[in-house]
């Protein structure tokens, strides 16, 4: 079947969130909300990947949980003092707007990916795998929300300025 | 006449005992300070109520020549039935301080310089005028208090909103009484306390959870201990990581770690459904979101809480039982909740075990989600935080084209693309330039916010023109471009609103000192010089004194859950204070929660995503309550091997706040002079600390030095209190507990965490026969004796007379 290839589509698609999200967190230190709750979302990616592995082996995917953590290290602790300094600059806000776009822009992918591999779940009558990706599809939507609501309250200060 | 007793009440904080049993009237005591030398048939006496914390404790204050000379709590108040905790009693000297601001200051080549009121507000508005231009009004913010009075934060947030036009508008509210008002509108709809203090008269079980009663609102925790000390008491449950007051008086006390609020939360929830201890009927008829609620809960059972929260089990079990069979149910909640991670998830936790049980809008039945401050409800309700006036919603257009009839203004003038910025995001746009003018009225940001080195930092910016109006010089004001001296309570007319929806009229019993004027008068001149029109071009403020925009106030609020229409000047004076919404809210289970009424549309518990209008009406088309969850997280920052501790800071009982009252009233600042340290037995122990040590403690952002008390706070964690910065301390960053917190937030309520980070605690020096400064009266209470307990002098001696 070519429900691997599904798996395979989100499993590519939530291990970029997790890793553009340990990149954004970084970079937007001075945002410390924004730097937060990149690592609650991270979280949420590791825990959907976990989910998935099971099915991985049952249709001959490898989905081990990517190392999506980011940050913690020297160089990344070196990075958001880097970014913490840059934080005080009026760019800041427009470099914000621009990762949270495109990070919006990437949940939507994994939004997509989990919708088709629903679809696949039911064409194959596995409720198992069915029940994990509407589980999974909800935490990923949680950030797709949370990206957008952010958006909107960064924009209006960037875009008037 | 009744029996009269004198006592120190720096010693005994909360007086003498008057019992009474489950449904009994709460017997009247009253409390009186006055300066030696004064008779009570001498002076004048002024109503108002307390203005050092949120109880709203009824008071008259006493004047003679023209001056403060004492106060004496109001037998007839609903409130307090006559008494006075501490800080009221003594707190008013501070009134008369000779240090108080008494003329405008302009900063000119580096330094404060006296102006005249015409010179400084003139500045403003030239700055205010040259902005608004260029690059527009989101380059001006207004950083307000919980200290104002009603018609100050309504003037404030009509010039902010419809005047200038800026979003940028909160108030210091965001620290202590955020995450109360957002659990409420996730819970109900809609903000706005469903309880009342009456109901510790009739609760057969009372929670308290992360909230220091004893010490937060002295009064109602008298009440609570006059409960106990009668017949057929109450039973206590007191989650708190401290041996506070309450937890030694508690039934089953949950010391938990911090920043495990929710997972406790979750367990208790789990134990209530597992065992069926729900009134389904209620659950049915009055809420949604259970089977969200169930699931979201299942896995959550006592011992995989205990793991989590480093609690037992059995004691876990024992709470939910006693909540699960309770048949008056009164929760209360506080800092310990608000300002941990998690906070609004937590809350909405205690408000969903009200839900399930069906405990709410009866005698004995309810919810208290407190506030910090004693006008902290009024900046909720007037639109000078993060909402708009009136609990209207932001995201509903009816609302707001209904606040721009109000104000007749049109509808795009008001900012309402979003949520107003909350504080941390405020001091972000100052971080970051691109606001300019920020205007801080009555708080002390640089030392009451998180991470003091980087506050400090950003209101020192070239970028920044700060004006700060107080009534002191302040860690803040020494930052200042411009410092406006501004009157206090007892010096201004006006009303203000506690936690449990009682509406206070102040009265003006003395003169403010030098050309110090009340706050309204401020803003009114403001407004005046910027010449804010409405559309018809007739000026914006129509208002020119206290009575007269308490008028236009209920206007505003008319048809909202906040109505205040019913409520005249009069009526305060004769009542001594009346509750907007009566008794209970909430009492035929109905709620401010319909899709047209409802104060937001709410937002994930989890990471505050917003969400839209159709996905509230889908999930609670009726206006029904919202049962909403979140799985436990862990911390931000967790413990490490460079700093094992979890840090917690909070108050005292004799102080509020930065002490810039409480420090001047000599009993207050003797009972606690300076900042310490409390640790446990086994944390001193093994780091060779014992009481009166110095230590210093330290975070990754800072570091304080402060002698150490031993007391039961539990293993694993250091508390600090927050209430010593530099304004009477010599030199250095040293001192201020918020030089060791983190920056973040709650993402649904957006309050800060100041119970969160991690610490390390080493010695310096030995006591040397010293004592920690702190109270022994208190949740500082030390293990061991150390040759000292806190007293006051002879000024300290209060009069108490019970009624016979």
């Amino acid at each position: 079947v070519k429900l691997a290839l599904a798996i395979r589509q989100v499993r590519e698609a939530e291990t970029q969130l997790g890793a553009e999200l340990g990149r954004i967190g970084e970079r937007h230190r001075a945002d410390h909300d924004v730097f937060h709750l990149s690592h609650t979302l991270i979280r949420l990616h590791h825990a959907n990947l976990e989910a998935l592995a099971p099915f991985g082996e049952r249709y001959g995917v490898d989905v081990e949980p990517a190392d999506a953590e980011g940050g913690g290290g020297p160089l990344a602790r070196a990075r958001e003092r880097m970014s913490e300094l840059a934080g005080r600059r009026p760019e800041a806000g427009l470099l914000l707007l621009r990762d949270l776009r495109h990070l919006h822009l990437l949940y939507a992918e994994a939004s997509v990916d989990w919708v088709l591999l629903g679809q696949g779940a039911q064409a194959v009558r596995d409720g198992e795998l069915l029940a994990v990706v509407e589980e999974c599809h909800a935490q990923t939507l949680r950030g797709m929300k949370w990206t957008l609501t952010r958006l909107k309250t960064a924009a209006p200060q960037v875009l008037a300025g | 006449m009744g029996v009269e007793r004198r006592i120190d009440r720096i010693a005994e904080p909360w007086g003498s005992r008057t019992p009474y049993g489950p449904g009994a009237e709460w017997p009247v005591r009253v409390d009186q300070h006055l300066e030696p030398g004064v008779d009570p048939g001498e002076p004048t006496w002024v109503e108002t109520a307390s203005i050092l914390h949120s109880n709203g404790d009824a008071l008259e204050v006493a004047v003679r020549d023209g001056r403060m000379v004492g106060v004496r709590g109001i037998a007839r108040s609903r409130v307090n039935r006559g008494r006075l905790g501490p800080k009221d009693l003594y707190g008013w000297q501070a009134n008369g301080s000779r240090d108080r601001l008494t003329q405008p200051l302009v900063r000119r080549r580096g330094e404060l310089q006296p102006e005249t009121w015409d010179v400084a507000m003139d500045l403003i508005a030239e700055r205010s005028r040259a902005l608004l231009g260029d690059p527009g009004p989101g380059a001006i913010g207004f950083y307000t208090t919980g200290q104002l009075f009603l018609e100050e934060y309504y003037t404030q947030a009509t010039i902010a909103r419809a005047g200038i036009g800026t979003n940028h508008i909160d108030g210091n509210t965001r620290l202590c009484t955020a995450t109360a008002g957002e659990a409420l509108k996730e819970s109900f709809g809609c903000d706005g306390q469903p309880g009342s203090y009456s109901d510790v008269d009739h609760a057969d079980v009372i929670v308290l959870y992360g909230h220091n009663a004893a010490e937060t609102q002295a009064v109602l925790w008298m009440r609570m201990l006059d409960r106990l000390a009668g017949p057929n008491p109450p039973k206590v449950i007191c989650v708190d990581p401290r041996r506070t007051p309450v937890a030694r008086h508690a039934d089953v006390h949950l010391p938990l770690r911090p920043g495990t609020n929710l997972a406790l939360l979750n367990a208790l929830v789990h134990e209530l459904i597992a065992n069926g201890w729900i009134d389904e009927g209620y659950v049915r008829e009055h809420a949604v979101g259970f089977a969200e609620l169930e699931r979201r809960t299942r896995a959550c059972t006592p011992e995989w809480a205990a793991q989590i929260c480093a609690a037992d089990a059995g004691e876990i079990r024992a709470a939910a039982r006693m909540i699960g069979t309770a048949e008056r149910l009164l929760q209360t909640v506080l800092q310990g909740v608000y300002q941990s991670h998690q906070a609004t998830a937590a809350a909405c936790q205690v408000n969903n075990i009200a839900i399930l049980r069906g405990m709410l809008g009866r005698p004995g039945c309810g919810v208290l989600q407190m506030n910090g401050q004693p006008t902290a409800q009024n900046t909720r309700e007037t639109g000078a935080n993060g909402d708009l006036p009136g609990f209207r919603n932001w995201d509903n257009t009816a609302h707001v084209e209904d606040l721009a009839r109000v104000w007749n203004v049109e509808p795009l003038q008001i900012p309402h693309w979003g949520p107003s910025s909350h504080a941390m995001e405020i001091f972000r746009h100052v971080e970051e330039g691109s606001i300019r003018l920020l205007w801080i009225t009555g708080t002390n940001p640089a030392a009451s916010l998180p991470e003091l080195h980087r506050i400090r930092s950003l209101l020192d910016r070239d970028s920044l023109f700060l004006v700060v109006q107080d009534i002191f010089a302040t860690e803040t004001t020494s930052l200042a471009d411009v410092v406006l001296p501004a009157a206090t309570w007892g010096e201004k007319l006006g009303t203000f609103t506690n936690a449990d929806r009682t509406v206070h009229i102040s009265g003006k019993a003395v003169e403010p000192p030098g050309a110090a004027r009340p706050d309204l008068d401020i803003f009114l001149d403001y407004a005046e010089r910027m010449d804010f029109r409405d559309r018809d071009g007739a000026p914006l403020i129509k208002w020119h004194d206290p009575e007269s925009a308490f008028e236009a106030w209920k206007d505003c609020s008319h048809g909202r859950p906040c109505d205040y229409s019913e409520i005249t000047y009069a009526r305060l004076r004769e009542t001594a204070g009346l509750q907007w919404g009566g008794e209970r809210l909430y009492a035929d289970g109905r709620f401010f929660a319909a899709p047209a009424e409802c104060e937001t549309y709410g937002r994930d518990l989890l990471t505050g995503a917003a969400l839209e209008e159709t996905e509230y009406r889908a999930l609670n088309p009726a206006g029904k309550a919202i049962l909403k969850a979140a799985d436990y997280l862990p911390p931000n920052e967790l413990p490490s091997a460079e700093h094992p501790l979890l840090l917690t800071t909070g108050r005292t009982l004799y102080h509020f706040h930065t002490r810039t009252k409480t420090a001047r009233a000599p009993q207050l600042q003797a009972a606690a002079p300076d900042v310490w340290v409390e640790l446990s037995r086994a944390d001193a122990a093994a780091r060779g600390l014992a009481e009166g040590d110095l230590a210093e403690v330290s975070s990754p952002r800072g570091s304080v030095r402060a002698r150490v008390r031993v007391c039961g706070v539990r293993p694993g964690v250091a508390f600090v209190p927050f209430h010593y910065g530099y304004w009477d301390h010599a030199d250095g960053h040293d001192r201020a507990a918020n030089e060791l917190t983190i920056t973040a937030w709650d993402p649904v309520s957006k309050q800060p965490l100041f119970k969160a980070g991690a610490v390390e605690v080493t010695k310096v020096a030995d006591a040397q026969g010293e004592v920690a400064p702190a109270p022994t009266t208190t949740a500082s209470q030390p293990l061991a004796e150390i040759g000292r307990v806190t007293t006051g002098d002879a000024s300290a001696l209060a009069l108490e007379t019970l009624a016979s």
